[in-house]
């Protein structure tokens, strides 16, 4: 399966990252040159076979619904580019 | 007493340990040899953030705690630690752009149990972006030059490369290529690394130095910045193997922070050292005989197999018939598990923002500048095979080819086999700027030895075996059983004995 320009662009947007039209044709050679590495799995039999959920058969350990922590604000924001009144900033999202 | 510096810095970690007990040196001392040979080689570009004020404070406190007669185990032992290992208020960026400034308030969990007992950190280490790379040269701080010379150059040659692109000097592999080149120079007595398809035992194999990647859930993940869940793991990288199992015995344990993370004893790994190996069974898969292969790594494998026989191991041959799967399945499982773990760099919370008209923009514009090229590829090949129509056919098929490659491993260790003996890299270093450049694909290869023992999630060590005809250094891995990673240390001692311990290279580089 290989992938066209428009594909490029599309995957681009759902992984939001911006690419240039300049980009597109390079990105979709090295695309297109790992797809055809991943191909030769197509002829793998997997009949029967159970896809794998976890390396290690471990079951989930649940600990206790408690609070474990909280009221760290600062620290949250501490890395923030862009904060305002204890809040991250983005752009206006609703009109 | 006065110590010859350098002496400090050419003893492995065990020595140095001994050295401190035996109070032949301070901590103090040795930490600030180490700082001293770091400075002294900036132009390997080996550490991306220096902490000597730390480092000595750290030092300081061990050295009360040795007077004082209450040791940890690593005690006054400087050590380098991966960038992509959380270090409170801290460096911490995975070398990438993206994380521009990011100092986390915490404090990842096996840095944490190193300081507990007793190492002082001396800085943090070059790295592929994000962990993604086998030459250590997608890493925003730029590429980390091995310390080995590559064949027939001068030292004034290699310094003259060394101050500008570093092409034609070698790599020292990937992704932990800073950890690798800091041990290998004696920057460090050891370093952390992580390896997720062979960034432990890659860059190890192709510096003379040892690592091991343990099995998946033996050390925790939690505050070592995510690429590919499921496969990442921490591990040390050291000068021998002995250092190496000092190193995992400290990093290893329970954390129910990370819900994977088991909780099991950690055995007394050094204890493994010199155990006897005779009457052990190892396998020698015939499916890593590849087509068109090195003939020095085929003969570097043949001997490491006569090595191990002279000492009374047993040696079959074994078959793993999904080995040629692994690397196209993990070029999906990898990148699929990245592009979920990467979606959090938004340029909101943390790290570089990149203005845009609104929040969309915001995120394309933010994320196209802060990752660079191979990250931006495998991101866009995760959320490719991910993306619907196409999971099923991609990652789904991938997920059960996991599961044949795991059940091959299974098969060969319930016959009886202890380990498996394969070489570890396909060749010797090679140089800056020589692969990948034009396919990405000529990159990944590789990882063609180490990447099924991730999708296993088994344990992987590599000792040092001896040099290529060129004089370059050579690897050979050992594959073990889930948590049998003591077999794997009496193994890989003995190859590194057998081998015979070849000094590391002279520092040409300042």
């Amino acid at each position: 399966m290989a992938v066209d320009l428009a594909t490029v662009r599309r995957i681009a947007h759902l992984a939001r990252i911006a690419i240039s039209d300049a980009e597109a044709p390079a990105l979709q050679g090295e695309l297109n040159a790992i797809l055809t590495f991943v191909e030769a799995l197509e002829a793998v039999d997997v009949t029967g076979v159970e896809p794998m959920t976890s390396v290690t058969p471990m079951k989930l350990p649940m600990r206790d619904d408690v609070v474990t922590d909280g009221e760290i604000e600062p620290q949250v924001l501490a890395n923030a580019p862009l904060t305002e009144d204890g809040f991250f900033v983005v752009p206006k999202v609703v009109e | 007493m006065e110590n010859d510096v350098s002496e400090l810095t050419s003893l492995t970690l065990a020595e140095a340990r001994e050295g401190l007990k035996a109070r032949r040196f301070s901590s103090r001392e040795l930490t600030q040899a180490h700082l001293g040979a770091i400075a002294r080689a900036r132009g390997l570009n080996a550490f991306v953030a220096e902490t000597p004020e730390q480092a000595l404070a750290m030092a300081a406190a061990s050295d009360a705690r040795l007077a004082a007669g209450r040791a940890g185990p690593l005690e006054g032992l400087p050590i380098g630690i991966k960038d992509l290992y959380a270090t409170k208020g801290v460096h911490t960026q995975a070398c990438s752009h993206i994380l521009d400034g990011f100092k986390p308030p915490y404090e990842s969990t096996v840095t944490a149990h190193l300081w507990r007992d007793g190492a002082v950190m001396l800085g943090k280490l070059n790295m592929d972006e994000f962990a993604m790379g086998s030459s250590n040269e997608t890493s925003y701080y730029g590429p980390v030059a091995s310390p080995w010379l590559p064949p027939n150059w001068s030292g004034d040659k290699a310094r003259a490369a060394l101050a500008g692109d570093k092409r034609g000097l070698l790599i020292p592999g990937g992704s932990s290529g800073g950890s690798a080149a800091a041990v290998a120079a004696r920057l460090c007595l050891a370093a952390t690394a992580t390896d997720t398809g062979g960034s432990i035992r890659q860059p190890a194999a192709v510096t003379g130095t040892a690592g091991i990647k343990p099995t998946y859930g033996r050390c925790s993940r939690w505050g070592i910045v995510a690429f590919a869940s499921s496969l990442d793991q921490a591990g040390p990288l050291a000068r021998t193997v002995r250092d190496c199992a000092i190193m995992l015995g400290s990093m290893a344990g329970h954390d129910p922070k990370d819900s994977t993370c088991v909780d099991r004893p950690v055995p007394n790994y050094e204890a493994a050292i010199g155990a006897s190996i005779k009457g052990m069974t190892i396998g020698i898969p015939r499916e890593y005989r590849l087509d068109g292969m090195n003939p020095e790594i085929e003969a570097l494998w043949r001997r490491g197999a006569d090595w191990l026989r002279a000492a009374g191991v047993k040696v079959v041959d074994v078959s793993l018939p999904n080995t040629r799967h692994a690397l196209p399945a993990y070029y999906i499982v990898a990148p699929a598990e990245a592009s979920s773990n990467l979606a959090r760099y938004d340029g909101v919370r943390y790290g570089l923002r990149e203005p845009g008209a609104d929040i969309l923009e915001l995120y394309e514009n933010t994320r196209a500048k802060g990752f660079g090229p191979e990250v931006r590829r495998r991101l866009m090949i995760g959320t490719y095979v991910l993306s619907a129509g196409y999971y099923d056919a991609y990652y789904v098929r991938a997920q059960k080819i996991r599961t044949l490659i795991k059940r091959d491993f299974e098969t060969v260790f319930a016959d009886g086999v202890d380990a498996i003996l394969t070489p570890a890299t396909p060749s010797p270093a090679f140089g800056i700027g020589e692969m990948g450049s034009a396919d990405p694909v000529e990159m990944y290869l590789n990882d063609v030895f180490t990447v099924t023992v991730n999708m296993a999630g088994l344990p992987g060590l590599v000792a040092a075996a001896g040099k290529s005809t060129e004089g370059l250094p050579l690897g050979l891995q050992l594959i073990g059983r889930p948590f049998e990673e003591e077999t794997l240390f009496s193994l890989g001692h003995a190859i590194e004995e057998s081998a015979g311990r070849a000094p590391f290279p002279e520092p040409w580089w300042g």
